[in-house]
C-alpha cells in the first residue's frame, strides 16, 4: 500500500519534471533568438524575462496576478472542455461576448443597486459566454458537427456581432472603444490594490481561484463531473452505460463558455483603464487560453500556475522592450515551451530511463507480470508506441 | 533431418516484460506445424519476430540452413515466408484480382498486364482448388472465399513457408473443413506450413507436429498423432481443464425477454441488418443465437439494448413495453449488455477499476450524496467485487482498466453486469479472445445466471461455445432467425448449414 502511493506520487512528480523541462526548452530557445537578434543585451534581457514580475516587488507581482486572471479563466475553458472531450479552440469569441455583456450591462444598467452591480454584470458576462459556447456545444450533440470548427467560427461571428453592437449601444465614437462603465460596476478592490500597491488589481483573482477551486471538485469529486469525463474518454461506453452523452457534450461547452465570458468580465471590470477597442482582432486572451491549459495539462491547479506563469512571463516581455527587444519574444518562448510539453512523452520516457529507482523496478515488474495475457494481444499498440519513441 | 526453420533461443524483451523467453521454435519441410498457446502466450510474438516486424534481443533464425537477419517484412518475402493474418488484410475495392498481384504487378512499359497475372492466378487456383472470382470486389466476396485470396496471394509470390494466424476463427465448418484439405494439400507439393491456433481439434486433424508455448516459455514440441488433446491442453495451460461443462436441468419459466417483429435497417442504405426477428427468451435457460459474423447478430443486441435506434417491432422486457424507453430504463428494469466490444462500449479504459466498476449504478444514493461520489463506497464496492468475482490486477481497485489483461476487463464487465443481479444478461461473444482458464470461468457463471432462474441471451460464434452451452439455438443468417434447434439433436456440421443459410428450419421459410 505504501509502495503504491510512492509510485504514484512519483508518477505525478515525472509529469511535473517533465512539464519544467519543456520550459527550461521554451527558455533556452528564447534565449537564442534574442542572441541572434541583439546579442550584445542578450543576457541582460533575457535576465529580465526570467525576473519578469519580480523586479518591481509588490507592483510587479500585481502586475502578474492582473494579468494572469483573464488568462487564467480562459485556461480553465480550455482545459475543462478538454477534460470532457471536447477541445474548445472558441474562448476568445466566448470571452469577447462575456466582456460585452460585462460593459453593456455596467453602462447602461445603472437601475442595479451599487452593491450587486458588478455581480450582475459578472453574471450576465456568464451568460454570454454560455450561449456562445452552447451554440458549439449543440451542433457537435445532435449534428455530429466537429466542435473545433463550430468554435473558431463563432470566434469571428462573436468578434464582428461585438463590434457591430458596441457601435450601436455603449459607443465611445472618439477612441473608437466602449465608454467607460458606472463606478458600481467596477470590481471591489478589497484591499489588493493597497496590498500589492497598483489600482489595477481587484477582488477578480479570488474568483478566479474560486473558479478553479469549482471546477476541480466539479471534475474530480461530482457524480455529474463523473458523467462529463466518461463521456470525454468514451462516447460510446458512456451511451452504453445510460449516461446521456448529448446533455454531457452541451453541459460542457456551456459551462467552458460561462468560465470564458466571466474571464471577459473580470478584465473589462477591473476599473485598470482597459476598454474593449472595436477591431478586427480576435481576443488574444482566448487564444493564451490554450496554452494555459496545455501547460497545466487540463488540470485546475495546473492551469492556476500555468497562467500565473505565463503572465510572469508576460511582464518580463514588457519589461525587455527596456533593451529594445519586441516583447513578442514572449510569445514565442511560450509557443516554444506547448510544443515541447506535446513531446511531454518524450520527455517522461527519458526521465523514466534515468530516474528509475529500485522501488519503481519492483513495482513496475509486479505490473508487468500481469500484464503478461495482455501483451501478445496488443502487438499494433507496441509498434505504435515504438514509433512514436 | 532438414529443417526449413530453425528459431534458435529466440528472447524478446518489451520493456521490461520477457514476451518470448528462450524459445526454440523448428519446422521441417513438407509438415503443417502447430504453434499452440493460449492468448498473450507468445504465438504471435515469435511469429512477428519471423516476420521481421519485432527484432529478438537474443536468438538466431536459420532459413534453409542458413543464418539470415530479418529485419522488415521483405526480407521475409525475399525469403519466401508468407502469412496470413487474423484479420486478413485486403483493399476492399480491388477486385479479388488486383488484391493478389498487388505489390508484385506485371508490368509493360509502365502499363499494368493483367492478363498474364490473371493466367497464373487463375492456374494457381485450379492447382489448388481454391476458388475464386477474379473479378468480384472484396468488400462483395464472403469470408471464406477472402481468405482463399490471400492464401492465392502468398503462393502466387511462390513462398514456401506459410503462416496462418488463427484462420478459422471467422469461417463455418465446412470451410474449415476445405481449409484443412488445402492445407494439406500444399504441404504435399512440399510447401511448408505453421498454424498458429489454440483449438485442439483442428490441430489434432490437420499438423504433424505441434508446439506449445505458455507465458513466453517453449513448454515442448509433441508429435499430434501420438498425443491426445488432454495433454495437448494440459501443456498449454498448465493443469487439467474440464471441457465439458456440467449442465443441470432447470425448470423454464415464463418469458423475460420477447422481441416481436423487429426489425433494424442499415444506415447508410435500406438493407435490413435484422428483418422481422421474433423470439423468447425464459427464465432459466441460456438462448444461444448462433451464426456467421456480419449477420445481424451485432445489430440485434445493439437495437435490444438501445444503443442503436429500431425502425419495427417491439421489446418486452418482464411483459414491460421497454421499446421505447432509455438505455439507464432498461438498466434498472433489469437488463444486463456483455457487450461485444468491451475496449468500445464495456469499459472506459483511461478510468480506474473502481470508476469502471459503477459505470451503471454511480448515480445510486449507495454511491452518491448530494451529487458527490462517495469514493470509500465506491472503492469497497469495487473490493467486494475484485474478491467475490476474482479480478486480478496490478494495483486492484486503483488499477487503470487498460494497464489489465483482456481475461479480467471480461471479467470486471461481468462482475459489474452479473451483480447488478439482472433478469436477463445479453452476453455477446463473452469469451472472444480469451483464453481456455478465463472462458471455464465465463461459461460457469452464465451458467450460475441460469441455474439461479434468470434468462441468458447468449451470442456467439464459436460452435464449441454454442453447443456446449446453450439450452437454444436460434440460427440468424444475413438478419433472419432461419431456425430453431436442440443443441442435444443437432450435430456439428448440421448447424453450419443452417448457419451458411442453406437449410432453413420448417416455420422458418424464406420471407417474400
Amino acid at each position: 500500500m505504501e509502495k503504491r502511493r510512492n509510485l504514484q506520487e512519483h508518477k505525478g512528480a515525472i509529469s511535473f519534471i517533465s512539464s519544467l523541462m519543456a520550459i527550461a526548452a521554451g527558455l533556452i530557445f528564447g534565449l537564442i533568438i534574442l542572441f541572434i537578434s541583439n546579442s550584445k543585451d542578450a543576457l541582460p534581457a533575457f535576465a529580465t524575462i526570467l525576473t519578469g514580475g519580480f523586479s518591481e516587488g509588490a507592483r510587479g507581482i500585481g502586475q502578474v496576478i492582473y494579468f494572469a486572471t483573464p488568462i487564467i479563466m480562459t485556461g480553465l475553458s480550455v482545459g475543462f472542455a478538454f477534460k470532457t472531450g471536447l477541445f474548445n479552440i472558441g474562448a476568445s469569441g466566448q470571452f469577447t461576448c462575456g466582456a460585452f455583456a460585462a460593459i453593456y450591462i455596467g453602462v447602461k444598467w445603472t437601475f442595479i443597486p451599487a452593491g450587486i452591480h458588478w455581480l450582475a454584470a459578472l453574471t450576465g458576462a456568464m451568460a454570454a459566454g454560455a450561449v456562445w459556447g452552447a451554440g458549439p456545444g449543440l451542433l457537435k450533440a445532435f449534428f455530429n458537427v466537429n466542435e473545433v470548427i463550430t468554435s473558431i467560427m463563432m470566434n469571428y461571428i462573436g468578434m464582428y456581432l461585438v463590434n457591430m453592437t458596441i457601435v450601436k449601444t455603449v459607443y465611445d465614437a472618439l477612441k473608437n472603444q466602449t465608454k467607460p462603465v458606472a463606478k458600481s460596476a467596477v470590481l471591489p478592490k478589497a484591499g489588493l490594490d493597497k496590498l500589492f500597491n497598483t489600482g489595477n488589481l481587484n477582488i477578480g483573482i479570488i474568483i478566479a481561484i474560486l473558479a478553479v477551486i469549482i471546477i476541480y471538485v466539479v471534475l474530480h469529486k461530482t457524480t455529474f463531473g463523473y458523467e462529463l469525463k466518461a463521456c470525454g474518454s468514451n462516447k460510446s461506453a458512456s451511451k452504453y452505460a445510460g449516461i446521456n452523452e448529448k446533455k454531457s457534450i452541451v453541459f460542457s461547452m456551456v459551462i467552458a463558455g460561462a468560465l470564458s465570458g466571466l474571464g471577459g468580465g473580470l478584465l473589462y471590470l477591473s476599473g485598470s483603464g482597459k476598454y474593449l477597442q472595436v477591431l478586427d482582432v480576435l481576443a488574444p486572451e482566448g487564444f493564451s487560453g490554450i496554452s494555459v491549459a496545455l501547460l497545466g495539462m487540463s488540470h485546475p491547479l495546473g492551469i492556476l500556475f500555468a497562467g500565473l506563469f505565463i503572465a510572469h512571463l508576460t511582464v518580463g516581455g514588457f519589461n525587455i522592450q527596456l533593451y529594445n527587444f519586441v516583447p513578442e519574444v514572449i510569445d514565442m518562448i511560450i509557443a516554444v515551451i506547448i510544443y515541447c510539453g506535446a513531446f511531454a512523452l518524450m520527455f517522461k520516457q527519458l526521465l523514466n530511463t534515468f530516474m528509475a529507482s529500485p522501488v519503481e523496478e519492483s513495482s513496475e515488474t509486479r505490473e508487468n507480470k500481469d500484464n503478461t495475457d495482455n501483451i501478445a494481444d496488443e502487438d499494433d499498440e507496441h509498434a505504435e508506441k515504438e514509433e512514436s519513441q | 533431418m532438414e529443417y526449413v526453420i530453425e528459431m534458435n533461443h529466440i528472447t524478446k524483451i518489451f520493456g521490461k516484460f520477457k514476451a518470448l523467453d528462450d524459445v526454440t521454435f523448428k519446422v521441417k519441410k513438407g509438415e503443417v506445424h502447430a504453434l499452440l498457446g493460449e492468448n498473450g502466450a507468445g504465438k504471435s510474438t515469435l511469429m512477428s519476430v519471423l516476420f521481421g516486424l519485432y527484432q529478438a534481443e537474443k536468438g538466431e533464425i536459420i532459413i534453409n540452413g542458413k543464418t539470415e537477419q530479418i529485419s522488415n517484412p521483405n526480407d521475409a518475402n525475399n525469403l519466401d515466408i508468407g502469412m496470413v493474418h487474423q484479420h486478413f488484410k485486403l483493399v476492399h475495392n480491388f477486385t479479388v484480382l488486383e488484391s493478389i498481384i498487388l505489390g508484385r504487378e506485371t508490368v509493360k512499359a509502365g502499363i499494368l498486364r493483367k492478363e498474364d497475372a490473371r493466367k497464373k492466378v487463375m492456374d494457381l487456383s485450379n492447382k489448388y482448388k481454391l476458388k475464386i472470382d477474379p473479378d468480384a470486389y472484396i468488400s462483395d466476396i464472403t469470408v471464406g472465399m477472402q481468405q482463399r485470396v490471400e492464401i492465392l496471394k502468398m503462393l502466387y509470390c511462390d513462398n514456401d513457408i506459410l503462416i496462418f494466424d488463427e484462420p478459422t476463427a471467422v469461417l463455418t465448418p465446412q470451410e474449415i473443413e476445405e481449409l484443412m484439405k488445402v492445407m494439406k494439400e500444399l504441404v504435399k507439393e512440399g510447401k511448408s506450413i505453421i498454424f498458429i491456433s489454440h483449438k485442439l481439434n483442428e490441430i489434432k486433424a490437420v499438423a504433424d507436429r505441434c508446439t506449445v508455448l505458455r507465458k513466453g516459455r517453449h513448454i515442448g514440441t509433441v508429435d499430434v498423432s501420438t498425443t491426445t488433446k488432454e495433454q495437448m491442453s494440459e501443456m498449454m495451460v498448465g493443469r487439467k481443464v474440464s471441457f465439458n461443462i456440467e449442465k443441470t436441468d432447470t425448470n423454464v419459466g415464463e418469458a423475460v425477454l420477447e422481441v416481436r417483429n423487429l426489425t433494424i435497417k442499415a444506415r447508410n442504405s435500406k438493407k435490413n441488418m435484422v428483418n422481422d426477428v421474433t423470439f423468447d427468451v425464459n427464465r432459466g435457460e441460456i438462448v444461444c443465437i448462433a451464426g456467421i459474423d456480419g449477420n445481424g447478430q451485432s445489430e440485434l443486441v445493439y437495437g435490444i439494448t438501445g444503443l442503436i435506434p429500431i425502425n419495427e417491432g417491439k421489446v418486452f422486457l418482464n411483459g414491460r413495453d421497454v421499446t421505447k424507453e432509455s438505455i439507464r430504463r432498461k438498466c434498472i428494469y433489469g437488463m444486463a449488455h456483455i457487450p461485444e466490444d468491451r475496449h468500445k462500449h464495456g469499459l472506459i479504459l483511461d478510468f480506474d477499476l473502481q470508476q469502471n466498476a459503477v459505470m451503471q449504478t454511480y448515480y445510486e444514493p449507495r454511491f452518491q450524496k448530494f451529487g458527490l461520489i462517495k469514493f470509500n463506497s465506491v472503492r469497497e464496492y469495487a473490493r467486494k467485487l475484485i474478491k467475490q468475482y476474482d479480478i486480478r490486477s496490478p494495483k486492484d481497485e486503483d488499477s487503470v482498466v487498460r494497464n489489465m489483461s483482456g481475461g479480467n476487463q471480461q471479467k470486471l464487465i461481468i462482475a459489474r453486469e452479473l451483480d447488478r443481479d439482472p433478469e436477463i444478461v445479453l452476453a455477446v461473444q463473452p469469451t472472444r479472445g480469451l483464453d481456455v482458464g478465463a472462458t471455464e470461468y465465463i461459461h460457469k457463471q452464465l451458467m450460475a445466471q441460469r441455474d439461479e432462474g434468470k434468462a441468458v441471451l447468449l451470442i456467439s460464434l464459436e460452435l464449441d461455445e454454442v453447443m456446449n452451452v446453450s439450452d437454444r439455438i436460434l440460427v440468424i443468417y444475413e438478419g433472419e432467425i432461419v431456425g430453431e434447434l436442440n443443441p442435444e439433436e443437432i450435430t456439428v456440421s448440421e448447424l453450419g448449414l443452417y448457419m451458411a443459410g442453406s437449410k432453413r428450419g420448417e416455420s422458418y421459410g424464406k420471407k417474400a
